[in-house]
């Protein structure tokens, strides 16, 4: 394979500026935390592109740990996007301005 | 053929990314986002890391991505309202940064003066190998992750599994808690 390091690199920096640009775009809380997920996951690409790269288990052990961590984070935001719907019956951001008024 | 597979796998990656983020269904979004995860998991295929291949469809693209449609399912929440339009500033904003983002990125790896390129290293034949002196050499099986969580990752192993176990009792405390409160309001009224 000729495809070097910095070609995944490229990969992984635009999911992150994707991910980045979906974070600070959009409105829905929902579609925010799945940015943060595709973030994550852009640093999973790069952590496991390094560790193939230099002959290591490091970094792909560093990968399971965020993906373990990924999910545990999923399960409460969620929980607590669902409390936010329960109490403010909405989850877009703009309307959630209590220290704007 | 594997450049050509990496040169597929990138572009379906990049761009279902981008239509989760553009698209403004959140179910359509969600979708996008699953192939966009199975992207992912192929290029892990491609960089030899069989098993976190597997555990990125069944974790990211399987349980995690499930229980987002769920919520989105369950809240049913409308389309963003055009009514209440974003400023135009924050979209400038916003794209502004992502342009500056990407090209930084693309310019950063992508000149003379980049990173190295390595030579891709032959995988090892045995997780133990001669050169297991120098951290856990790098294989393609499952071997390997399960020798290295018990010796060298023992402490963060288990600071895990607490913090899963945390994680699924925070779970339920949020929901106990606002469904007595809004009985307690209810009542109340």
């Amino acid at each position: 394979m000729t495809i070097g390091l910095n070609a995944f690199l490229i990969v992984a920096g635009l999911l992150f500026a994707i991910g980045m640009l979906g974070v600070t775009l959009r409105r829905n809380t929902l579609v925010i935390f799945m940015s943060l997920e595709l973030m994550l996951n852009a640093v999973n690409l790069a952590l496991v592109t390094f560790s193939r790269y230099n002959g290591t288990m490091d970094g792909n052990l560093f990968v399971f740990f965020i993906i373990t961590v990924a999910a545990a984070e999923v399960a409460l935001g969620l929980a607590i996007i669902v409390a936010l719907f329960k109490r403010r019956e909405t989850i877009m951001v703009e309307q959630l301005n209590a220290l704007n008024r | 053929m594997a450049d050509l597979l990496f040169y597929l796998f990138a572009a379906i990656t990049l761009i279902s990314a981008l239509a989760m983020v553009l698209l403004p269904n959140a179910v359509n979004g969600a979708m996008c986002m699953i192939v966009s995860f199975l992207g992912t998991a192929a290029l892990f295929v491609l960089l030899d890391a069989y098993f976190l291949a597997i555990l990125q469809v069944l974790v990211y693209a399987g349980a995690v991505m499930v229980l987002f449609l769920f919520i989105i399912m369950l809240l049913n929440v409308d389309e963003e309202a055009p009514r209440a339009k974003p400023a135009k500033l924050s979209i400038f904003a916003a794209l502004s940064g992502f342009t500056i983002l990407s090209v930084l990125v693309v310019s950063l790896f992508n000149n003379p003066s980049a990173l190295p390129e390595p030579p891709v290293i032959e995988v090892a034949e045995n997780p133990l190998g001669p050169s297991a002196a120098n951290g856990i050499p790098f294989t393609t099986s499952a071997k390997s992750f399960g020798y290295s969580l018990f010796t060298k990752y023992m402490l963060p192993f288990q600071v895990t599994g607490f913090l899963l176990l945390a994680a699924m009792v925070g779970v339920i405390v949020v929901s106990k808690r606002m469904t007595e409160t809004t009985v307690k309001t209810e009542q109340s009224d």
